[in-house]
C-alpha cells in the first residue's frame, strides 16, 4: 500500500520541531532579540502561498475576491520579510566585542 | 516552468538555509552571516514560487507592486525604528505574521482550485481542517499581538485586565471553535468559516488583556510561537516544505523563549497565560507595613562611592530603556575605566520587556557584549564586587524571593545585588515593582538610594567623577 503524502509532511514537520528545539537552545541568551525578529522575518515565508493566491486571477479579473486576499497578504508578508530581515541587520552590527588595543 | 518535484528541491533548500539562520545565532560573530542565510532563502522561496506558477500575465506586475510596497514599508520601519521601542516592533510584526496566514487561509477557501485542494464547496477534508488551523491560529496570533502592541506602546494601560468568569467563557470560546472547525468540515459552508474567524480575533483579544505589562516576554515568545504554528498550518494546506520547515522552526522557537521566560519568573506558563498577576495581593501589603527608614544620596555621593571602588557590577532593567538611559550610562563607565575600575554588566532573564530586549540596547550604546554577563555567570561575583549601580531594574534584584516563602516572586532566581559592599540603586520613587511587593534591597544597611531619573542621574554621576 502506498504511503500518503501527507506523512511524509508530517515526518517533515516533527523532524523540524527537533530541530528547532536543539538549535534554539544553542542560541546565545543575548542574541534572543535578534531571534524573535529573524524568526519573524523567515516566517513570513508564507508569501509563497500568498503569491500563488494573487496569481491565481483570470487575465479577464485580475482582481477577483480570492486574489485581493492574496495581495493583501503579499503586501503584509512583505514588510516583514523586509522589516525583519533589516531590522535584526541592523541589530547585530551593533554587537562587538571589546577593543583587544586596550 | 518548473517541474514539482524541482520546486520541491528549492523550497527544501530554503528551508535548511534558515535552519542555518537561526544556527547562526549561537555566537555574535556567525550571527550576521546566519541573516545572510536567511536572506538567501527566502529569495530563493520567491523565485522559485514565480518560475513555478509561471504566469507572467498582467497579475504579475500586480504582485510586484504589492511586494515592493510591503518592502519599502518594512525598510522604511527597519532604519527609523529606535531600539527602544523593539518588543512593540516585534509584536507589531508578529500580528502582520498572523493577518496573512488568515488572508492565504481565505483565499485557499475561496479558490482551492490555485492551490490543487479540490473545488470550491468540495475541498478535501485534510486540507480544510489544516486551513482552518492556519486561519485559527493565525486570527489569533493577530488580534494577541495588537493587544501586546497597544500595552507596550502604552496606548492601552499595561495592568492586567480581569472580570468575572473570564476562564469559563474562554474555555467554552475554545470548545465552540473545535465544534465549528468539525461544522466547516461537513458542510464547507463560508458563513462558518467567516464564524471561526470571528471568534478566532475574539478568543486572541481575551487570551491577552489579562496579561500584565511586565509578563510582556513571556507572552512575545508565546505569540512568536503562534505565528510558528499558524505558519506551519498554512504550509500543510500548500503542501510546501519550507513552509511546514519554517512554520516548525519558529513554533519550537517561541516555546523554548516563554519557557525560559517562565523559568526565570519561577512561575508555569499556565500561570502567566491565566494572568491577573500583581493584582491581588497588594493592598494588604501596604497597610501592614509601616515606614522603614532608607539612606539616600545624590550623584556626588554615588561618584565618590564608585571613584573609590575597584570593581562594579551594572545591573539594567525596565527603567533604563523607559529612561532611554543607555548612552549615558556607557558614557559612565568610559570615565569609570579611565579610573581603572573593573565594570561589568548583569543582566536577569526577564529584565525589560522582551528576551534579550537588555543585550540590544547595551549593544547600541557600543558596550562590548564580551562585557555583558547572564544571571548564572555573574552572580557569584556580586560577593567580590564593591558596588552594584542598579538603573531601573527593581523585582529581579529583590533579596525576598530568596528569604520569604509567603513572596508571590518566593523561588525566582535573583541577582544577588545585596552582596556587594555597597549597593547604589537608581530609582525614580520607592514605589514597588509590578509584582506589587516591597523590595528588601531598599533598606539595607548598605543600599542608598538615588532618587532621580535615571539618565540625568547617570549624567550628574559621570560629571562628578
Amino acid at each position: 500500500m502506498e504511503i500518503d503524502p501527507f506523512i511524509f509532511r508530517l515526518s517533515i514537520f516533527i523532524l523540524s520541531i527537533f530541530i528547532g528545539y536543539y538549535v534554539v537552545w544553542s542560541v546565545t541568551p543575548s542574541l534572543h532579540t535578534p531571534l524573535m525578529s529573524v524568526t519573524n522575518a523567515i516566517s513570513s515565508v508564507i508569501i509563497v502561498g500568498a503569491i500563488i493566491a494573487g496569481l491565481a486571477g483570470k487575465s479577464t479579473s485580475i482582481f477577483n475576491t480570492s486574489s485581493i486576499y492574496g495581495f493583501l497578504a503579499i503586501f503584509l508578508a512583505a514588510i516583514n520579510i523586509f522589516g525583519g530581515f533589516l531590522v535584526t541587520q541592523r541589530m547585530l552590527a551593533m554587537y562587538k566585542k571589546k577593543k583587544k588595543d586596550k | 516552468m518548473f517541474s514539482a518535484n524541482l520546486s520541491a528541491i528549492f523550497y527544501l533548500i530554503s528551508g535548511v538555509l534558515f535552519i542555518l539562520a537561526l544556527r547562526g545565532l549561537s555566537s555574535p560573530e556567525t550571527s550576521r552571516q546566519g541573516n545572510l542565510f536567511g536572506i538567501i532563502g527566502m529569495v530563493i522561496a520567491i523565485t522559485v514560487t514565480f518560475i513555478s506558477i509561471g504566469n507572467f500575465s498582467n497579475g504579475f506586475i500586480y504582485v510586484l507592486i504589492f511586494l515592493l510596497a510591503g518592502g519599502f514599508v518594512g525598510a522604511f520601519i527597519a532604519y527609523k525604528i529606535p531600539m527602544t521601542a523593539m518588543p512593540e516592533l516585534v509584536a507589531g510584526f508578529h500580528s502582520l505574521v498572523g493577518l496573512a496566514a488568515v488572508f492565504v487561509a481565505l483565499s485557499a477557501f475561496l479558490n482551492p482550485e490555485a492551490f490543487n485542494l479540490g473545488t470550491p464547496g468540495n475541498i478535501k477534508i485534510g486540507s480544510l481542517v489544516e486551513m482552518s488551523i492556519g486561519a485559527v491560529v493565525g486570527a489569533i496570533t493577530f488580534s494577541g499581538s495588537i493587544i501586546a502592541f497597544l500595552k507596550l506602546q502604552g496606548i492601552m494601560s499595561g495592568a492586567p485586565i480581569t472580570f468575572k468568569g473570564q476562564h469559563p467563557l474562554n474555555a467554552l470560546i475554545l470548545v465552540s471553535i473545535i465544534i465549528l472547525t468539525y461544522l466547516l468540515c461537513s458542510t464547507q459552508s463560508s458563513n462558518l468559516f467567516w464564524m471561526l474567524l470571528t471568534i478566532s480575533f475574539l478568543i486572541g483579544f481575551l487570551l491577552i488583556i489579562p496579561i500584565g505589562g511586565a509578563d510582556m516576554p513571556v507572552v512575545i515568545s508565546m505569540l512568536n510561537s503562534y505565528s510558528g504554528w499558524a505558519a506551519a498550518g498554512i504550509g500543510f494546506t500548500l503542501e510546501n516544505t519550507a513552509l511546514i520547515i519554517t512554520g516548525a522552526l519558529v513554533g519550537s522557537s517561541g516555546a523554548i523563549l516563554s519557557y525560559i521566560m517562565c523559568k526565570g519568573m519561577n512561575r508555569s506558563f499556565f500561570n502567566v497565560i491565566l494572568g491577573g498577576f500583581g493584582a491581588t495581593d497588594q493592598s494588604t501589603d501596604s497597610s501592614s507595613k509601616e515606614q522603614r527608614p532608607v539612606k539616600s544620596g545624590n550623584a556626588d555621593d554615588a561618584a565618590f562611592l564608585m571613584k573609590n571602588a575597584s570593581s562594579v557590577i551594572i545591573v539594567p532593567g525596565y527603567g533604563m530603556a523607559v529612561a532611554q538611559a543607555q548612552h549615558a550610562l556607557r558614557e559612565m563607565v568610559d570615565t569609570l575605566k579611565k579610573n581603572d575600575i573593573k565594570v561589568s554588566y548583569a543582566i536577569h532573564p526577564v529584565a525589560g520587556r522582551m528576551p534579550g530586549h537588555m543585550n540590544v540596547l547595551l549593544a547600541e550604546a557600543n558596550v562590548p557584549y564580551d562585557e555583558v554577563f547572564e544571571l548564572e555567570e555573574i552572580n557569584n561575583d556580586f560577593a567580590n564586587a564593591d558596588v552594584a549601580f542598579v538603573i531601573g531594574a527593581n523585582d529581579v534584584t529583590n533579596p525576598v524571593a530568596k528569604t520569604d516563602p509567603q513572596s508571590p516572586i518566593y523561588g525566582m532566581p535573583v541577582l544577588d545585588v545585596e552582596k556587594c559592599k555597597s549597593v547604589l540603586f537608581v530609582k525614580r520613587s520607592l514605589s514597588p515593582g509590578y509584582a506589587g511587593i516591597d523590595n528588601d534591597l531598599f533598606y539595607k544597611e548598605n543600599t542608598l538610594m538615588l532618587f532621580a531619573d535615571a539618565k540625568k542621574m547617570t549624567e550628574d554621576i559621570t560629571k562628578n567623577l
